[in-house]
């Protein structure tokens, strides 16, 4: 048996692991040992999907199916799917081994370690799925555990936050449903591949394609919290637990969004004109008017949530750059960096909105509050937690020699040589404006004097949450510098994918 | 003794037919392979039969005969008996492969692992439904009847489940 075979694993144990939970559950004793399983179940996915790197998996028909069948189910393991296969569990590895300390003043926490496994391993599937309808069944897996996820408190406020995220999340999925539908009636077939195929045959200009291209961006970018479709993230994302907070904005948007917008676009419909331009509109407007939005927040969590919805825009911008090279058959390199920058900032953002947002939520903990105004002088009383913190504001402030600061110019040089000069300024204005609103939590959460009861008597986080911290400041601090290699083992394979467009996926053809 | 449910004539009949309605149910399931239906639409017919019995006889008996945590557990063990079968593939080959003799077209054994599979369906769709049945019938009549006494007012005595 080879790796290949344990492809599905990654999908399935932790699926399986998260119906055990539920029956673990109502066993006696069963509950003590939901948490130790729910870290080995995600270690040993992650150890499984960096044990996948570099090896080469060809298309896996589940079933025996096999190849050239329209009904057949396929998991594609390609370098595309392995780079966010290793982006999903890292982070959920660090979430999970932060939630264990974090989720001791929970309830039914076996409940929440069930819900995030379904998550998980949901993510993992939804990067796997090498047809478009498992790709939706396993977004709305997904997105439903997350659903209950970011209610998971029971407040008023936070039963609020997740009924907005809900609906406003069913009806993406219900665009994204109607695309999907309105291409299988078109071709005949569900497989990416097949599909990119029958596409390439009958064209990709007719009205029947762009409604379902138009469908199928709207629902993504609903997913993917892009300017004007982001309503619902600065609600959602800060209501949830801090882990789920770092799961959401570090990796869910960018699997059930951002991941699927690229795959949809590229490889599925193949990059044109008109898509470039809509991937590049919404990006441009995220980058901006998210970060516009972050500046004037006061609630720390709200305040990253509105710059994940910033830094999706950089990533999406960057994608929308590289198709634009790619319509017009111009300069692969061009592309290839857009590209390059694109991902490396999609994996960087996962490693430091994460660690922005465990930060966040130790300081809750302590504090006892969200409002920055209320916090101050923390960074003598809580120092490792205050490090990472200002470890993750100057990633995401692009720093140098931080990992945000290198993706962020890779996206802008690649922006400048694509032909979009103001588009390259306005990043680079965002970057900086970016930098001032976090240099204001700094002002006021970590530097100057307590400004409540709760600051003054803020304690050092538990071990379990600065382990998990300091986890993610290190890549943070070695990202910059692990480019190279990371490129060459991660990146370069994930961005070939993509590169190719509609051809990715012809291998898998009879 | 207080009055909970409806009438005995709906009691009695519920007590006829949910039991043929359940039994339809796992025909519905089984048969999957061979006719139009399967797990899904057999777990749905059983949650309605528990639906009906949920209605006539009320939340409280409905759950001393089934609990919340029952559901739970029978659910858990529904999806995990599919994801054994998935495995049990992985044994054939392929992920999801059928390891079981074809048998003959048309008759009862000719689908393989298709109509375990279903009955892992059935178990997991009907055990969750009547689950989130019944935590909608407790727990919203429960906060409903607390509110309306909290205004003062005697809630409909068919509430007081």
């Amino acid at each position: 048996m080879s790796v290949s075979h344990l492809v599905p694993f990654l999908a399935v144990l932790p699926l399986g692991m998260a119906f055990l939970f539920v029956g673990l559950a109502h066993v006696r004793g069963g509950q003590r040992v939901v948490p130790g399983l729910a870290v080995l179940t995600v270690a040993a996915n992650l150890v499984l999907a960096t044990a996948l790197i570099g090896v080469e998996v060809g298309p896996i028909f589940v079933g025996g199916w096999g190849a050239g069948k329209t009904l057949g189910i396929q998991l594609n393991c390609d370098g595309l799917a392995k780079f966010m296969a290793v982006t999903i569990n890292l982070v959920a590895l660090v979430s999970i081994v932060f939630a264990l300390a974090y989720m001791r003043r929970f309830t039914k926490v076996w409940l929440f370690h069930a819900l995030f496994l379904l998550m998980t391993g949901a993510m993992n599937g939804l990067v796997l799925a090498g047809d478009l309808f498992n790709m939706f069944v396993f977004l709305e897996i997904a997105a439903i555990a997350s659903y209950a996820l970011v209610g998971f408190g029971c407040e008023a406020e936070e039963l609020e936050a997740a009924f907005k995220y809900l609906i406003l999340g069913t009806v993406g999925s219900a665009f994204v449903l109607v695309g999907i539908g309105i291409l299988y009636a078109m071709t005949g077939h569900l497989n990416m591949g097949m599909v990119a195929a029958t596409l390439a045959k009958v064209g990709t200009t007719g009205p029947a394609v762009l409604l379902a291209a138009a469908a199928l961006l709207g629902g993504l970018a609903l997913k993917a919290a892009m300017v004007p479709f982001h309503a619902w993230l600065p609600d959602a994302h800060p209501s949830a637990p801090a882990p789920i907070s770092a799961m959401l904005s570090g990796v869910l948007i960018k699997a059930s969004g951002v991941y699927a917008l690229a795959r949809v676009v590229f490889n599925v419909l193949g990059p044109n004109a008109p898509l470039a331009t809509v991937l590049m509109a919404l990006g441009a407007l995220s980058m901006v008017i998210g970060v516009f939005l972050a500046v004037g927040q006061w609630d720390f969590k709200r305040l990253l949530a509105y710059h994940s919805v910033s830094q999706m825009g950089y990533v999406v911008l960057a994608l929308g750059a590289a198709a634009d090279v790619l319509a017009v058959g111009g300069n692969r390199t061009v592309a290839g960096l857009c590209l390059f920058g694109g991902l490396f900032h999609l994996f960087n953002h996962a490693a430091f909105k994460s660690l922005l947002f465990l930060s966040s939520g130790a300081l809750e903990q302590q504090v006892g509050t969200r409002w920055l105004k209320e916090m101050g002088g923390l960074a003598r009383r809580m120092p490792v937690t205050s490090f990472c913190c200002r470890v993750g504001a100057l990633s995401i402030a692009g720093v140098p020699p931080f990992n945000g600061f290198f993706s962020k110019l890779i996206i802008i040089v690649g922006l400048a040589m694509a032909g979009h000069p103001v588009l390259a300024a306005l990043a680079a204005l965002v970057a900086l404006m970016t930098l001032v609103s976090f240099v204001k939590v700094q002002r006021y959460a970590l530097e100057g004097e307590p400004a409540g009861d709760g600051a003054a008597t803020a304690r050092e986080a538990p071990l379990l949450m600065g382990v998990a911290m300091a986890v993610l400041a290190v890549i943070c601090i070695g990202g910059g510098l692990a480019m190279v290699p990371l490129g060459a083992h991660l990146l370069d394979p994930a961005r070939e994918v993509l590169l190719d467009g509609a051809q990715a996926l012809k291998e898998v053809l009879p | 003794m207080k009055h909970a449910g409806m009438t005995s004539i709906v009691q009695n009949t519920t007590r006829l037919v949910a039991g043929f309605i359940a039994v339809f149910a796992v025909y519905i399931a089984l048969t999957g392979h061979l006719s139009p239906g399967g797990g899904f639409a057999g777990g749905v017919i059983l949650a309605a039969a528990a639906a009906l019995v949920l209605l006539a006889f009320g939340g409280r008996r409905t759950q001393a005969v089934l609990s919340e945590g029952t559901c739970h557990v029978v659910d858990a063990a529904g999806a995990l008996g599919f994801v054994a079968i998935a495995l049990g593939g992985l044994g054939a080959g392929v992920f999801f492969a059928n390891f079981l003799p074809l048998g003959e077209l048309h008759r009862f054994a000719s689908g393989g692992t298709i109509a375990l599979a279903n009955l892992a369906i059935l178990v997991k769709v009907g055990a969750g439904l009547v689950g989130v049945l019944l935590a909608l019938a407790v727990y919203g009549t429960a906060r409903y009847v607390a509110a309306e006494r909290a205004r003062g007012e005697s809630p409909d005595p068919f509430l007081e489940i």
